[in-house]
């Protein structure tokens, strides 16, 4: 089961900083975080790359973005 | 004398020869913990769109949304913070109005005198004028930082610093200087969005030069790690058909330019042989500047970063 973040209906910066706590304590080498703000989608995008993972897919699906990120 | 055409930042109405009256209201929500501070960033912010006019703040009024279960003590540290301000800006803060809300809200109304020949729009910016932005930018980044409580002490003592300071010190810096066309203060629209404007209004395309642009240093890597506040997506999607950004402006720092800014300084268009004495000035003063860019004849798009 991969790990998934659920940050939807947290305002800006929380689903940021969750993103932020996931990566540094997971063992994977991939996370899913659902966001539900356009805002969200791009600040985790930055914070994913500044800690050296990316993109790798998104989805949009019920008003909520499903990121999955992946370790560079 | 100056309506809500061209998007400036107060009203000004003509009272006779020697005489206009500028007017402006501004209130928004806590941007920080602490009572009296906002109060004086918010009082600071509501004064500067005065400044952006030329013009001297002379009467202020109290606007207040309070919630009924929060302590008394807290709108006291919020007024007598504002009250602060008012002072420092040489006007009279006479009472004012406040409602029950469920989020607290402060800001002023302020009223101040212009002579009417020298009231400093935002429409005329002159092709070959130089800019000049006092306040470093980032404070938007900065809060939202402070939001999710990542931000180091030195960049909150910055941008507390920063938003409460008065933008007369600008006002004042540029005040015998014919060579200044144009002022615009920097608030919720970034400089970019603000640089629109005044290109707009003054039938101008404005060069920015991304290199010279004032910030608050922690601003770059709270942008890198993702704490940019939604308003600087919605200046970005908002202001992109009129403003061309260069692949060379690397991403943090076109963050910092859609940055909506709180008690922002002011974006000054002067012309180049009076640039150098605003500057001396400026260099003298507390407050950080930059001559970040120059005025061109209009071509195609109102703002071109690089």
């Amino acid at each position: 089961m991969k790990e998934i973040i659920d940050a939807s209906g947290l305002s800006c910066p929380q689903p940021v900083i969750r993103t932020l706590n996931a990566i540094k304590k997971t063992q994977e080498n991939e996370l899913t975080i659902i966001v539900d703000t356009e805002t969200s989608k791009e600040n985790i995008s930055r914070a994913a790359q500044a800690q050296g993972w990316k993109v790798d897919d998104v989805v949009f699906e019920d008003d909520q973005y499903r990121i999955l990120i992946r370790k560079e | 004398m100056v309506g809500i055409e061209t998007s400036d930042d107060a009203a000004v109405y003509y009272i006779n020869d020697e005489t206009a009256l500028i007017q402006t209201l501004d209130f928004f929500t806590p941007v920080v913990d602490d009572p009296y501070t906002f109060g004086q960033i918010a009082a600071a912010n509501s004064l500067s769109d005065v400044y952006a006019m030329g013009g001297d703040p002379i009467l202020a009024l109290n606007i207040v949304c309070f919630p009924d279960c929060l302590d008394p003590a807290i709108l006291s540290e919020i007024l007598r913070g504002g009250q602060d301000k008012v002072i420092e800006a040489g006007a009279v803060l006479a009472g004012g109005h406040s409602v029950s809300d469920d989020e607290p809200k402060y800001g002023l109304s302020v009223a101040g005198l212009v002579h009417p020949l020298k009231i400093m729009t935002n429409s005329q910016a002159k092709p070959g004028d130089l800019l000049i932005l006092t306040k470093p930018l980032g404070v938007g980044i900065i809060n939202t930082a402070i939001k999710g409580e990542m931000a180091s002490p030195s960049a909150v003592e910055n941008a507390v610093f920063s938003m409460t300071l008065l933008n007369r010190i600008g006002k004042e810096a540029m005040e015998d200087l014919e060579g200044v066309h144009s002022i615009t203060d920097i608030t919720g629209f970034g400089l970019i969005g603000h640089a629109v404007e005044m290109a707009e209004a003054s039938n101008v395309t404005i060069r920015l030069n991304s290199r010279e642009i004032p910030y608050i240093r922690e601003a770059e890597e709270y942008a890198q790690l993702g704490l940019v506040p939604a308003g600087a997506y919605k200046n970005r999607d908002f202001f992109k058909e009129k403003i061309f950004m260069s692949e060379g402006v690397p991403m943090y720092l076109q963050d910092i330019l859609y940055d909506p800014q709180t008690s922002g300084g002011l974006l000054i268009s002067i012309a180049p042989k009076d640039a150098p004495e605003l500057m001396n000035r400026l260099e003298d003063s507390p407050v950080a500047y930059g001559c970040i860019g120059k005025v061109e004849v209009f071509q195609n798009r109102f703002v071109i970063a690089e």
